[in-house]
């Protein structure tokens, strides 16, 4: 079918991206083993679909294609959440920086026209 | 005593020189934290005899307040930290009713209520949202004031060192009341005046913000 074509195509092409970004090392092993198991998997979901109803009876949902979107929702809100917090985390970094240069250069009040 | 004012500020050059002209006779220094603004606040603040402080972008007001509170104690040596609004609302007379409690050593927060006398002209729906928010910092607290989004209070130079304020923008107002509570700082009210003119209602918080301001709050507290 057209459609699983254009998904393998469009995971080959992430996949190329992602390993592009390891060797520019702005992905972390760790995460590059990640991203490309994840796309992987994709892959063979979408070209044998079969495969995923061996998973489905085996957890007990009805069809494997339920079975591939429940596990695609849980990694998008559990990424959501890794970003929420890593955003999180640079606005406090950005006030603190933000802070440390304003005390840094902090203005003295003219004394002589007070009053 | 050194009692340091530190008013945070975003685009306030219409007031700042004036609202701080009124303020230094009242303390030993003024503290302007200029929010990012795109107008002349510094610099206007600066003539009036002011410290001022720059974040070069915005960074919202409890940003702004930990800037200036930190400096105020750290760099300045202030035994007590007012905050007051940058826009004219509050009035300089009532400093020393504020500073007062620290003072004598009755308590380590000081925080300005308009709802404990008739004096302020609170709009009635602004009314009605401040008491849903009143109502709502008393559950999460757990501290029974009568106004919590007044941004007119006194800290001791103590208090401000323990006090951590994470939340940058509107929110900080419950933080502080959950710090005091956290810490066991001792607070009292006293009331203060209120005035809101055409101009402080067009450019202060909208009413519809405040369910903004929960969002923060919570987002803030269970990432923090």
């Amino acid at each position: 079918m057209l459609i699983q074509i254009l998904l393998v195509a469009f995971s080959i092409f992430v996949l190329w991206r992602v390993f592009l970004r390891f060797r520019q090392k702005e992905l972390s092993l760790g995460w590059f083993i990640f991203w490309i198991i994840f796309w992987l998997a994709v892959i063979v979901v979408v070209a044998l679909p079969q495969t995923t109803e061996v998973v489905a009876s085996w957890l007990g949902v009805g069809r494997g294609v339920d079975v591939a979107i429940y596990v695609s929702i849980v990694i998008l809100f559990y990424l959501v959440f890794r970003m929420f917090i890593k955003i999180q985390k640079i606005e406090q970094n950005i006030t603190e920086l933000t802070r440390g240069k304003a005390i840094e250069e902090v203005k003295e009040p003219k004394d002589n026209e007070r009053e | 005593m050194k009692v340091i004012a530190v008013i945070p500020a975003y685009n306030e050059e219409k007031n700042i020189e004036r609202v701080i002209r009124d303020l230094v006779p009242h303390v030993s220094e003024v503290v302007l934290v200029d929010d990012g603004s795109i107008d002349l606040t510094g610099e206007k603040a600066h003539r009036a005899g002011a410290w001022v402080l720059t974040h070069s972008i915005n960074r919202g007001q409890g940003a702004a307040l930990a800037t200036g509170m930190r400096f105020a104690v750290d760099n300045l040596n202030a035994d007590v930290v007012v905050n007051y609004d940058a826009d004219g609302q509050h009035s300089s007379e009532e400093i020393d009713g504020i500073v007062k409690p620290i003072m004598i050593g009755q308590a380590d927060v000081v925080l300005g209520s308009r709802f404990l006398n008739d004096n302020s002209n609170v709009p009635f729906f602004r009314g009605m949202v401040l008491k849903a928010g009143i109502l709502f910092s008393r559950i999460t607290s757990g501290l029974k004031v009568t106004d919590t989004h007044n941004g007119f209070r006194a800290f001791s130079g103590e208090a401000v060192q323990k006090i951590r304020i994470t939340q940058d923008r509107m929110a900080h107002a419950s933080e502080i009341l959950d710090e005091i509570s956290r810490n066991n700082l001792r607070y009292v009210e006293v009331p203060v005046t209120i005035r809101y003119t055409k101009e402080s209602m067009e450019k202060g918080q909208s009413s519809l913000n405040s369910v903004r301001i929960i969002w923060e709050y919570f987002s803030g507290k269970l990432f923090k």
